[in-house]
């Protein structure tokens, strides 16, 4: 386990010195991440111009639904930072044959392929998302106590493992399929229905598309869970899907790990 | 003459069957872009229901939906995914000697290839656009008049050229800049917030929206779904098409400019 760390320290560590080489990029690439993020921030403070709130009234006004937007930030920035560059190239591994050299080294596959590379200038979103959240949080009507305070980090963690699962599930299957840009085109897609809360997803389409993207692929849990937890003051019924939120995350972490041994055994390396 | 239109005759025939090649994956692709849409409805919907007036800068529910699935059409004639960094690249890394040396014109060349990716493109996205638009038929209100339909037509086709033109001067840059990367960045960040994509410009505040509205890239995305939705018609639209055809005149000669005035400073880098 500490092997493991140190492993991963020394990654951490040459991922920011290859950033610090080029420093003038490093911050091109801070100013940019950042600069989408501010758009995205002025389009829902548009949308706040036209409605109290996103949903029924008194659920996700103007200030909880940036405690939303600050969440699906942070997870968003957590996985892009660590796990998005390596998986992205993980398929583009499989088809050159330079998986095998992976496979040698006397380390997990999964850790090794998952972690080698870290994205330093996306980590520029979080410290973004830390200010969106202080800012919101200061005037929300019933600020948040401590129980709420200690728990969300907790949930931010559970929603980015459920998001990692999710790529690696994808990545196994191109092991299978040999090249799916279109796959990953399809990570983005499907992970775009977390942004929103939850309840805007009703009616004849919407209630079955939440279920499914909640039990099924619960991807609606990832953010939805954390926001609701910090934004609202606690409720007894929100604990039924905290509760599910941690199984679900113990079951997407075990099944994709499953997904990628099976995928691994049927890996047979590629050119020369 | 003759032997002119055959050679470009010739271009087009060679890019569409290149573009062919990709067709399964190329309907499957247009088919998931259409999966954040889903979410667009819904969040409208909710944002449409906790307000009392039924409209948001002139637009009801139905002609919000309709208007962003409308912006599909206008980007699919005015997107270029790619075409300033392939000229940019050209030029760094030398290979525009190729039509240097041939008696090819290089913008003419790409336009020629843009217009069979779009035909392409076309043919192999109506099913996947047509099953999203049967489906999503409920938000539109019928079909507009001929006048109208005519002058949306117009407004694609100088949507196509506007986007062509201007991203060929972005790529042009590169004579001066080598890497336009980070000059595509804020272009494309502008695009993105005010070419309409993501809402109808009449939403913006008056003063922004009068200011926008003289700009070129509205009319990538937002100015034909507006004519199509009858929110510009008469003065306005003869008004609108102008300046349209303006930008695309501007941005013909400049991309002519640029790279008249870049082969004069052109190196010749790489093998």
């Amino acid at each position: 386990m500490l092997a493991y760390l140190r492993v991963f320290l020394t990654f951490a560590r040459n991922s920011l010195v290859r950033d610090m080489t080029f420093r003038a990029n490093f911050i091109v690439d801070c100013v940019a991440s950042l600069t989408w993020v501010a758009m995205q921030l002025a389009f829902y403070l548009l949308i706040f111009e036209f409605t109290p709130s996103i949903g029924p009234v008194g659920d996700w006004g103007k200030y909880e639904f940036l405690v939303f937007l600050a969440t699906t930030l942070m997870v968003n920035s957590l996985v892009g930072a660590f796990f998005m560059p390596n998986l992205s190239e993980f398929s583009e591994m499989i088809r050159t044959g330079h998986l095998d050299f992976a496979l040698l080294k006397p380390i997990d596959t999964q850790f090794l392929i998952s972690l080698t590379k870290i994205e330093w200038s996306t980590l520029s979103n979080a410290i973004f998302a830390v200010a969106l959240l202080v800012f919101s949080l200061a005037r929300l009507n019933s600020p948040p106590s401590a129980v709420q305070y200690m728990l969300y980090p907790v949930y931010v963690l559970c929603g980015t493992a459920i998001f990692y699962s999710l790529m690696i599930a994808l990545s196994s299957i191109s092991v299978w399929l040999g090249r799916n840009q279109n796959l990953y085109d399809f990570w983005f897609y499907i992970t775009n229905f977390s942004r929103y809360p939850m309840e805007i997803y009703e009616g004849s389409i919407g209630t079955p598309l939440r279920r499914t993207f909640t039990f099924l692929i619960p991807i609606l849990v990832v953010v939805n869970v954390p926001a609701r937890l910090l934004a609202h003051p606690l409720q007894d019924q929100n604990w039924p899907l905290a509760g599910f939120a941690l199984l679900a995350t113990a079951a997407c972490l075990l099944g994709s790990r499953m997904m990628f041994i099976r995928a691994l055994a049927s890996y047979r390396s590629a050119s020369s | 003459m003759y032997a002119r239109a055959l050679i470009w005759w010739t271009i087009l025939r060679i890019c569409v069957e290149e573009r062919l090649v990709y067709r399964g994956d190329f309907a499957l692709g247009t088919l998931m872009r259409f999966l954040p849409f889903i979410t667009q409805i819904f969040l409208w919907r909710a944002v449409f229901a906790s307000r009392a007036e039924p409209t948001i800068g002139g637009y009801t529910y139905n002609e919000m939906i309709a208007y962003l699935l409308l912006t599909n059409i206008s980007r699919a004639f005015s997107s270029m995914p790619g075409l300033s960094t392939a000229l940019a690249a050209l030029i760094r890394t030398g290979e525009i000697k190729k039509y240097l040396a041939q008696p090819i014109d290089l913008i003419g060349f790409y336009l020629l290839s843009r217009v069979a990716h779009k035909l392409v493109y076309y043919l192999v996205a109506a099913a996947p656009f047509a099953l999203v638009f049967y489906l999503c038929r409920g938000f539109f209100a019928g079909w507009p008049d001929a006048v109208t339909m005519t002058a949306f037509m117009a407004s694609l086709v100088l949507a196509f050229l506007l986007g062509y033109f201007l991203e060929a001067t972005i790529g042009m840059v590169g004579f001066w800049f080598l890497e336009v990367s980070s000059l595509l960045f804020v272009y494309q960040l502008f695009s993105f917030f005010i070419s309409g994509q993501m809402f109808p410009i009449d939403i913006l505040p008056q003063g922004v929206q009068g200011f926008v509205d003289l700009l070129p890239v509205p009319y990538l995305a937002y100015f034909p779904v507006a004519v199509f939705l009858g929110k510009v018609q008469g003065a306005d639209l003869v008004r609108g098409l102008a300046i349209e055809v303006g930008w695309v005149v501007f941005f013909m000669l400049a991309s002519r400019f640029a790279l008249h005035r870049g082969l004069k400073r052109y190196s010749a880098f790489g093998g």
